[in-house]
């Protein structure tokens, strides 16, 4: 059996969640293959090889890649995929977009989402919001699935695996990139922080959201914000984390001002610590967290960093 | 322009669902259904489009049990012209329902395709991406913003690190984000419309679709429970907690 993995990237460096869809295939105890596609992507290829636990690196090079276009990334994989049992790729916004796409032009069902690897056939994965954990079997003969980052810890370096360029599919001139905005931030990226301060309806504005930046600061923490808090504008909406938005499990999540609604909940409940400051003793948030404070957010928070020290 | 809206009756998003205690599934009986929150953004879309004259006609389409047919009516409510209920009890899953719309978008030729980008109770976020493929259109996932114009569309999609836009040719198949738009509310006298609009019943057979599942079930489970929680009095206390007990600052 062997895996083919497509990898995240930005042409330079590998994102976090390819080593963690890696360290998912390895799960299948299979031979696993890395796919680096891109737009002057060796150095991203290079980093790739030195995975832990890959065999072999695919380098397919070309400006049809820019900006992950699905309709060529999808188009590359297809390419490959029928020399392999199975093909995973990360469940962030990237992998989401190109591999039911891939999937489909093979005439397989894709597993979405996988929060572990029973057998090389079986996974389980969260329905309902995460509210029920189906545990799914694929009958096709190659297996479509992506991996939630967060539920497998990332492979480490050390290996030194071939890299073998590959020639790539040509564009198939069905979309074109226009522009993007991609926050450059001076904190740790949401989907990876070790601890995460989020903030809800309650901060009231986008001049008040920044309230939690001194908190953030002193946790060395990434903030986050729930739907009603990006609905709203008071954060921009890379920075929601819920059913439909972010999934994240750090060591401690601080919900500021968030009620705790089904969606949001589906979003962070596999925190290790949750924290819930919110002036609303009923607040569902409360039913999830570890430690509860009930108490107005403008006063706790600042007082909050003073006691940090 | 023809724009063709697909629209998947779901347990209401307020609903906290319980799993059998056979772990066979959820429990659905008696429960709320709802059109997909995402999918009603969708039929919102596709309707200004027809109010600003970009559109000439919605035609929505959903596929499943009979009481699809009242989400169906929700749709022309909003404001779609006309209704199309693939009907069967099978259990269908995403690359049974692309197979299936894949035929309808045959049939209608439609300029775009709008779908929600996932559906709440799967959660899969598979359909359009793989509706796109299979009729070899572009595709313009998680929506915030849609704009068509000489025979393009030019979407503004949410991504993990902010915002993206792309140009795509049409036709084209778009998932609606949640920023996409702010659904209506249906009124009555549209509620009323809606009942007289045509709805057409149609099976997978019609369509030549073999709708038969691919991955098969074996449990569904209850999630990991969190421990209970405390309340602590002041902040002081948190940072106590946080400290010597959780460790974690």
């Amino acid at each position: 059996m062997t895996v083919l993995v497509l990898a995240e990237h930005d042409n330079h460096v590998l994102k976090v969640s390819t080593a963690s869809t890696v360290a998912a295939a390895l799960r299948v105890d299979a031979a696993v293959h890395l796919l680096v596609a891109g737009s002057d992507c060796a150095a991203a290829a290079q980093q790739a090889a030195t995975l832990a636990g890959v065999a072999k690196v695919l380098h397919a090079d070309g400006a049809q890649f820019t900006a992950d276009l699905a309709e060529n990334v999808a188009d590359q994989v297809v390419a490959l995929a029928r020399g392999y049992t199975h093909v995973f790729a990360p469940a962030t916004s990237f992998g989401k977009n190109v591999l039911p796409r891939a999937a489909a032009r093979l005439d397989c069902a894709q597993v979405s989402d996988i929060l572990g690897v029973e057998s090389p056939d079986t996974f389980t994965r969260p329905i309902y919001a995460g509210n029920a954990i189906a545990t799914v079997q694929s009958t096709d003969p190659i297996k479509f699935v992506t991996v939630r980052p967060t539920s497998f810890d990332p492979v480490g370096g050390g290996g030194a695996a071939a890299v073998e360029r590959i020639e790539p599919v040509a564009d198939a001139g069905l979309s074109r990139f226009v522009s993007r905005t991609v926050a450059k931030a001076d904190r740790p990226e949401l989907q990876g922080a070790k601890i995460v301060v989020s903030g809800g309806r309650g901060m009231g504005s986008a001049e008040n959201f920044k309230l939690l930046e001194p908190l953030a600061d002193r946790l060395h923490a990434a903030i986050g914000a729930s739907r009603a808090a990006v609905d709203a504008g008071y954060a921009p909406n890379d920075w929601q984390v819920g059913q439909t938005g972010k999934v994240v499990a750090p060591q401690l999540y601080v919900a500021v001002g968030i009620s705790g609604a089904i969606q949001h909940l589906a979003g962070m409940k596999d925190s290790k610590v949750i924290v819930a400051i919110n002036k609303d003793a009923e607040a569902p948030i409360f039913q999830v967290a570890d430690y509860g404070l009930v108490a107005d957010l403008f006063q706790a928070v600042p007082e909050l960093v003073k006691a940090l020290g | 322009m023809k724009v063709l809206v697909a629209v998947k009756r779901v347990i209401d998003y307020n609903v906290k669902v319980r799993v059998k205690s056979d772990q066979t599934g959820v429990d659905l009986a008696n429960v709320k259904m709802s059109m997909n929150p995402f999918d009603e953004i969708a039929v919102e879309e596709a309707t200004r489009l027809r109010e600003r004259g970009i559109a000439t006609e919605v035609v929505v389409v959903s596929c499943g049990v009979a009481p699809c047919q009242e989400t169906l009516r929700t749709a022309l409510a909003i404001g779609a012209d006309r209704a199309i209920l693939v009907e069967t009890d099978a259990e269908l899953q995403p690359l049974a329902v692309a197979k299936l719309l894949k035929a309808l978008v045959d049939r209608e030729k439609p300029s775009l395709v709008i779908l929600g980008k996932q559906a709440i109770d799967d959660d899969a976020n598979q359909t359009g991406q793989m509706l796109a493929a299979l009729a070899s259109l572009p595709q313009a996932t998680f929506a915030s913003k849609l704009e068509v114009a000489d025979g393009r569309a030019e979407v503004t999609r949410e991504i993990d690190g902010g915002l993206e836009t792309i140009s795509v040719s049409l036709p084209a198949v778009v998932t609606t984000d949640l920023r996409l738009n702010e659904p209506r509310y249906v009124t009555l006298p549209n509620i009323m419309k809606a009942k007289k609009k045509p709805l057409e019943v149609v099976k997978p057979a019609d369509l030549g679709v073999d709708p038969a599942p691919r991955l098969k079930t074996l449990r569904v489970s209850e999630p990991p429970q969190r421990k209970g929680g405390v309340k602590v009095p002041d902040v002081a206390a948190l940072v106590a907690k946080l400290k010597t007990e959780a460790k974690v600052v």
